[in-house]
């Protein structure tokens, strides 16, 4: 079946069907791993986007469920260049496209998705549609297109109820914008009894249950959009507890303190992007994926200074909070998908939550 | 960490000739790193004993030395030149092996001099084999159950506890010589032997056998902060059990997910960490097909084939941020020169799909098996870039130039089910073609998978080709059906043949179709920056990138394609020169290559790079975009020489000599017309078409005769015929091959065999300087010692090789280079084979005559004239020291080819000899082969009837020279009969001890062993000579080489070699 994808701008692909064929507006933002699709798929940070991916191949392993970053996809669509017909690995136990359709996941295939990134890098991200309606017309998808834009992502993701993964070490508050499992996991691994939280919950409510460290998640989204969280980080932040936070809670953590965030041109998701730890000149290859980030402008210093800075475009990458125990990230170190050399951050996490203990 | 200021001026080692497993690739990296230190302002001392490399030039280096590379040149070049760095890791194991040893003798200690790049340490943590190991346990890598052995009874012990079969892999050795998998005892022993043997430290490791594994590469890169990237992961079809070198590779992997992805790059980074490399390092690993299990096969501590290949499949140039790394700079302050606004620490992500694909010897080497093991064979490698994987091998396999277009190129249809699945248990370079017939015929993808281990994925791509295939040979071909056809790249004429229509019907379908090439740029990031850098690929079905500029003069450069026997770097110097050239003279440049090994497809090397095969449509859809005032051909080999009829109907001018001229040169009426207007001798011969027409020719001339077909390059099925029988069998031979064009036989003229390049304006020549060959004329001019100045023929012959070339060159309207073989014969000059364009001798005679020839052809095809240039037409002066170019063998990695010297080109690559006197000269050129003797002084003599009487000079020379001659028979009496000492051996089929045996006692430094001329009858020659290269025992295979050895051993320093800066030749 013909699929169209309708960007703001005017631009049109015509490829084919992949997936559900219902129709779907959504935010089109590319992605440049070259492996990792189905993470990308299941991570919830892309709610309320459609997800392009510039490595053209893709499908190739088929589906591993355990490799999911939560329980269901949350892109709104898939865009691809060619989907593999013959999935081929060990776990695989289903092919992208019955996956994409059990979800109900809409997506093209077969077109010129370098061609369409390059669109999106010059004009930045913006509004696509993705339809089967060969009688489509123009002016109505412009209007729909000019209209969207996301909503709160973030309750729409976050988990519904407290869950624990139990651990003999440190007790973790995960709070969840929409985290991918891999945190819980890293945590979890490292010994941690992990406590999930709804983003909904209070600060009252996770101080209360003492615990020796808070994990601030990932999240999809506008962090600007999330007022009431923030204000609860805000009463996070004037207790002593170590805090870590990824991504979204890393710009939560800012905003709560007075720092102001910017949506970027064209954000960064993929996993090959260099950051350096200001305080050794280090730098790690790092999975990311948001659309904003930081201004490091707006910092004070007696808040918080910049720990990592993007060795490509010189964006904010994480922030040390000043005589506080919280750090915060702007990239994944939980990688899945990506590079994992930042792992070592949760272990610095730990520490931090030992030293804390043993003060 | 900025740069480190105590690093002012650096010796860079190259990799030596051209060998297989250490090829183009490190030309490319040498010269790209030369670079990168000069852009620092740091003095660059650069030694290689390759002539034929770009990195030897004195553009690229400011004290060029083309010496042999041992310890002992080093240790002597260092001492004149007294850099304060070495820097080895860019030239192969060659280099890492001349820096061990330097280390290891105090040198760098005693004299202050530093290592950089890496340090003898991490050298040895890599290299050694315990070593190696036992820092992949300390961090937790695995490997496979492996112990180092030193002896045969040790490596039976081992392989009967973990059980056959067995993989062997000899320490400090390159492209795997000597390794193996060994299914048994006996087996086990054959192979076990001889790599202790080839072992520089005669160590073998012998471990479990990890064949059938998914093979997989990461290149990584570290800086001296201790910052770690990726550039690139690589896939190799073949699994484990194929010489990487030899696969097909593709990049980035296809079938891993990314749980193994980043298993395996974090491996890579810790390996690279733990060994504290600074700057690239390859690592290979086997990934268990059905789990997570891995094992590290092989670290590499600089670069290497595969990360040339990986720095053209990303754009990341390795070998530019190696060098910067080495003299202190981090990732993060090197810049990404492809965007021009990210740095270099971060990892290249594509957007599209790269295969590489070997090119095998094994149409030099008929008699040669073409299986496939851990042993490399291939010569050199083709890659290409598509936006699928389909698209990829199409374009690969119509790159490598060996008759193949599509998966039906060889024919296998005539094998049954059985017959076929017999086949793919063969491993060998025509597997894939075997896999697509498989599945023509039925045959599932289990089945396949299960014999050869190659992963579903690609069987299924594969299957896509051959219902293709397929689709057009049964449907209508509708534009949809065309322009998947097109999509995964099936060439037009392949189009044509399956739907029954012609090429030109196909190509206007698309043409009217809209259906063209668009160009994407790799860009290193998959388009997420805006990139500077115009290197481009084709697809079909998406928007074009590529910008054709106008402004300027645009000149379209084709470049030579594959390394192959017979046309080697020598035509990728010429094209990246004749590139320069055009470009100082203010022309926009447009390369068009597909060897990711050389320098001419760098990314900076021309304007705009285009990766594409070398057919006529893939260049024409080139030309429809830029549409270029002119082509240049004469610099590419035959390559860019077949390509010009179709550049002319394409409406290109081809600058330079014309194409009738070329063709004049290559037909043989036309040619002997020219001659005869000219006045200018030639071998008495004809043209024939058939056997019997051959016989009566060379019964004419009267034996011996050369046989060969016309239009070929390096000498290809060219054969000395002494009877009616040769005759026969020849033709046969040559119709077996190219059946379309006629076959020359001319009268065999026994004298010496003298060659010219020169550069000719339309009016006037200039000839650089006269070569001269040590063997006489019956060997191919690629295989031969060739000597600058001549030395054994007159002025009056010189005089008329002069008159001669003018006259040839003016008759065949010679605008650029021409090259002209003659045989002299006393005063008499004779004209064997003259080429139109530049030759494989062109580097080497620039480099040591000064006078650089490519950009002066250059400019002179634009127009200007030799006088302008400052030059005195005709023959330049003569210099006053001696340079010898010596061919080098890669026999001994090819099993069961034949090493005997004929008209048929052998060698892989070349070194230089230079100094002032001839011995000297002679000496070094030796020595750069590998031929370092006197060693153990015991040599064996078995040569033909009519060498014997040469036989006794020599023999009684090496016996002057302390030697024990061994000889057979014959050859025994006729060296008792002169009074030479001799000791009878036994023949092959003689009782123990024998030849054989003696050559097995690893005691005998030289076996000169001359072939009777036709075709070998006696399979005891072979034997001798397989078994003496095989055992790393030197052989000659030409009496005239064997008294260049000789006299190479007389009267010279061998300690105090003369060391000469040719870029101090003006």
């Amino acid at each position: 079946m013909k699929a169209f994808l309708i960007l703001e701008d005017g631009h049109v692909f015509t490829g084919r069907s992949i997936g559900s064929a219902r129709e779907v507006v959504s935010e089109i933002v590319f992605n440049t791993s070259m492996t990792g699709y189905l993470e990308v798929l299941t991570d919830p940070s892309y709610s309320g986007q459609a997800v392009v991916m510039t490595y053209p191949l893709i499908g190739n392993y088929g589906i591993c469920y355990e490799d999911m970053e939560s329980e269901r996809p949350w892109v709104d669509g898939f865009i691809v260049r060619e989907l593999s017909r013959m999935p081929s690995n060990f776990r695989s136990e289903d092919t992208i496209q019955n996956f994409l359709e059990k979800n109900d996941i809409p997506g093209i295939c077969g077109i010129d998705t370098r061609a369409l990134t390059k669109i999106l890098r010059e004009s930045g991200t913006m509004n696509g549609m993705i339809t089967t309606d060969e009688n489509y017309r123009l002016e109505e998808v412009m209007e729909k297109l000019k209209a969207y834009s996301t909503g709160n992502e973030v309750s729409r993701v976050s988990c519904r109820e407290r869950s624990v993964l139990p651990g003999d070490g440190h007790k973790v508050a995960l709070l969840d914008l929409g985290a991918k499992r891999n945190i819980a996991r890293s945590l979890n691994e490292r010994g941690c009894e992990v406590t999930i939280y709804p983003s909904s919950t209070s600060a009252e409510e996770i101080i209360a249950s003492r615990p020796d460290g808070i994990m601030l998640s990932n999240g999809p989204g506008d962090p600007k959009a999330c007022g009431a969280v923030i204000k609860e980080i805000r009463k996070l932040y004037e207790t002593d507890i170590p805090i870590f936070a990824i991504c979204l809670g890393h710009q939560l953590m800012a905003l709560a303190t007075g720092a102001d965030t910017y949506k970027l041109k064209y954000g960064h998701r993929g996993g090959n992007h260099p950051v350096k730890d200001m305080e050794t000149g280090r730098v790690y290859i790092s999975s990311q994926n948001h659309g904003y980030a930081v201004d490091p402008e707006s910092l004070d210093p007696a808040v918080a200074v910049p720990a990592f800075t993007n060795v490509n475009d010189g964006t904010n990458e994480g922030l040390r909070y000043t005589g506080k125990n919280i750090f915060t990230v702007q990239y994944h170190p939980e990688a899945c998908p990506g590079p994992q050399d930042s792992g070592y951050l949760f272990d610095r996490f730990i520490k931090m939550m030992e030293e804390k203990k043993n003060a | 960490m900025p740069k480190n200021p105590d690093i002012k001026k650096v010796l860079v080692i190259g990799s030596g000739p051209i060998v297989i497993g250490q090829a183009a690739e490190f030309d490319y990296a040498g010269t790209q790193a030369c670079r990168s230190l000069k852009e620092e302002g740091l003095e660059v001392v650069l030694l290689n004993s390759n002539p034929a490399t770009i990195m030897t030039d004195k553009d690229i280096a400011d004290r060029v030395y083309i010496e042999p590379l041992t310890v002992d040149v080093v240790e002597q070049l260092i001492l004149k030149e007294k850099p304060d760095s070495v820097l080895p890791t860019l030239g192969g194991q060659a280099g890492l092996n001349l820096a061990m040893e330097l280390d290891e003798r105090g040198f760098f200690e005693k004299t202050g001099v530093k290592l950089i790049g890496t340090t003898s340490r991490t050298i040895k943590k890599a290299e050694d084999r315990l070593e190696f190991k036992s820092t992949m346990e300390k961090i937790g890598e695995p490997v496979a159950p492996s112990l180092v052995v030193e002896n045969l009874e040790d490596g039976i012990a081992f392989s009967n506890k973990i059980g056959y079969p067995v993989v062997l892999r000899p320490a400090y050795t390159l492209g795997g010589s000597g390794g193996g998998i060994a299914h048994d005892q006996a087996e086990l022993e054959e192979i076990l032997s001889n790599g202790l043997r080839l072992s520089r430290v005669g160590q073998v490791l012998v471990e479990r056998c990890i064949a059938g594994w998914k093979e997989i590469e990461y290149e990584v890169m570290r800086d001296g902060a201790g910052n770690v990237i990726t550039v690139c992961n690589m896939e190799n079809i073949d699994p484990v059990g194929v010489h990487t070198g030899d696969s097909i590779v593709v990049a980035p992997s296809q079938t891993l997910g990314d749980k193994e992805y980043q298993m395996l790059r974090t491996s890579a980074l810790n390996i690279i960490s733990e060994l504290q490399i600074t700057g690239g390092c390859n690592v290979q690993f086997a990934l268990h097909p059905e789990s997570f299990e891995y094992c590290v096969i092989e670290v590499n501590p600089r670069v290497s084939r595969s990360s040339a290949l990986a720095s053209k499949a990303t754009g990341y140039p390795i070998a530019k941020v190696a060098a910067k790394i080495a003299i202190g700079y981090t990732l993060d302050e090197i810049k990404n020169a492809i965007t021009g606004q990210t740095m270099a620490s971060f990892e290249p992500m594509l957007d599209y799909c790269v295969v590489k694909m070997p090119r095998l010897p094994f149409d030099k080497f008929i008699s040669a098996k073409r299986t496939l093991t851990t042993q490399m064979k291939a010569t050199g490698e083709v890659m290409s870039i598509s936006d699928s994987f389909e698209g990829g091998l199409m374009k690969a396999i119509r790159s490598l130039e060996q008759h193949v277009d599509s998966l039906m190129s060889y024919d296998f249809s005539h094998l049954d089910r059985d017959g076929l699945l017999a086949q793919l248990e063969v491993v060998d370079d025509r597997r894939i073609w075997v896999i697509a017939e498989a599945i023509r015929k039925g045959i599932s993808y289990e089945e396949i998978h299960a014999v050869t281990k190659i992963d579903v994925w690609f069987i299924d791509k594969i299957a896509i080709l051959v219902e293709m295939e397929q689709a057009l040979k049964t449907q209508e071909l509708t534009v949809e059906l065309l322009k998947e056809a097109k999509r995964i790249e099936f060439p037009d004429n392949v189009i044509a043949s399956l739907t029954g229509r012609t090429e030109g019907e196909i190509k206007k379908l698309r043409y009217d179709n809209g259906i063209v090439a668009a160009y994407k740029m790799v860009d290193t990031c998959a388009a997420e920056f805006a990139a500077s850098t115009p290197y481009y690929y084709s697809v079909f079905g998406s928007e074009n990138e590529a910008v054709k500029t106008d402004g300027r003069k645009k000149v379209l450069v084709l470049g030579s394609g594959p390394i192959r026997i017979g046309q080697g770097i020598e035509f990728d110097f010429c094209s990246v020169h004749c590139t320069w050239a055009f470009s100082r003279e203010g022309y926009e440049t447009i390369i068009i290559n597909n060897n990711p090994e050389t320098v001419s497809t760098d990314f900076d090397i021309a304007d705009k790079l285009y990766f594409e095969p070398l057919t006529p449509e893939d260049v024409e859809s080139v030309v429809r975009l830029e549409k270029p005032d002119g082509a240049v051909v004469q610099f590419g080999g035959q390559t860019a020489i077949k390509l010009t009829e179709a550049l002319m109907k394409m409406g290109v001018p081809i600058l330079g000599t014309s194409a009738e001229n070329v063709d004049a040169a290559e037909d043989r009426e036309l040619f002997d017309g020219i001659l005869e207007e000219c006045g200018i001798p030639r071998p008495k011969g004809d043209t024939v078409y058939t056997a019997e027409e051959a016989k009566a020719v060379a019964n004419r001339l009267g034996y011996p005769v050369l046989v060969r077909p016309s239009y070929v390059l390096g000498g290809q099925g060219m054969q000395i015929a002494i009877n009616d029988k040769d005759v026969e069998e020849f033709i046969g031979i040559i119709n077996r091959i190219a059946q379309d064009h006629p076959i020359l036989v001319d009268k065999y003229l026994q004298g010496k065999e003298i060659e010219v390049d020169a550069v000719c304006d339309g009016d006037d020549i200039l000839i650089p300087g006269i070569m001269e060959h040590i063997e006489r004329a019956g060997i191919h001019s690629g295989d031969s010692i060739s000597v600058y100045p001549a030395k054994s023929i007159s002025d009056g012959v010189k005089a008329t090789i002069e008159e001669y070339t003018r006259r040839l060159a003016r008759s065949l309207h010679v605008i650029g280079l021409i090259n002209i073989q003659f045989i002299a014969v006393g005063e008499e000059v004779y004209v064997i084979e003259v080429n139109p364009r530049s030759s494989r001798t062109v580097p080497y005679i620039s480099k040591v005559t000064g006078i650089p020839i490519v950009p002066l052809a250059t400019k002179v095809i634009l127009g200007q004239k030799i006088r302008e240039l400052g030059y005195t037409p005709g023959l330049q002066k003569e210099a006053d020291y001696f340079a010898v170019k010596m061919p080098v063998f890669s026999f001994e990695k090819i099993r069961d080819a034949d090493i005997s010297l004929g008209p048929e080109m052998k060698s892989t690559g070349e070194c230089l000899g230079i100094a002032k006197t001839f011995n000297e000269a002679l000496y070094k050129a030796f020595l750069g082969a590998g031929i370092c003797l006197p060693k153990y002084k015991n040599m064996i003599m078995t040569v033909r009837d009519e060498d014997k009487a040469e036989a006794v000079e020599i023999a009684r020379r090496f016996e002057a020279l302390g030697y024990n001659i061994f000889a057979t028979k014959g050859t025994a009496r006729a060296l008792m009969e002169a009074d030479v000492q001799v000791r009878m051996t036994r023949k092959l089929e003689q009782e123990s001890p024998n030849i054989l045996d003696l050559i097995l006692g690893h005691q005998i430094d030289l076996v000169i062993d001359t072939p009777s001329q036709g075709v070998e009858h006696s399979h005891d020659g072979f034997v001798i000579r397989r078994n003496a290269i095989e055992t790393g025992v030197n052989v000659l295979t030409a009496i005239d080489t064997a008294r260049a050895l000789v006299t190479s051993l007389e009267d010279t320093d061998h300690k105090n070699l003369t060391l000469i800066d040719i870029a101090t030749i003006a």
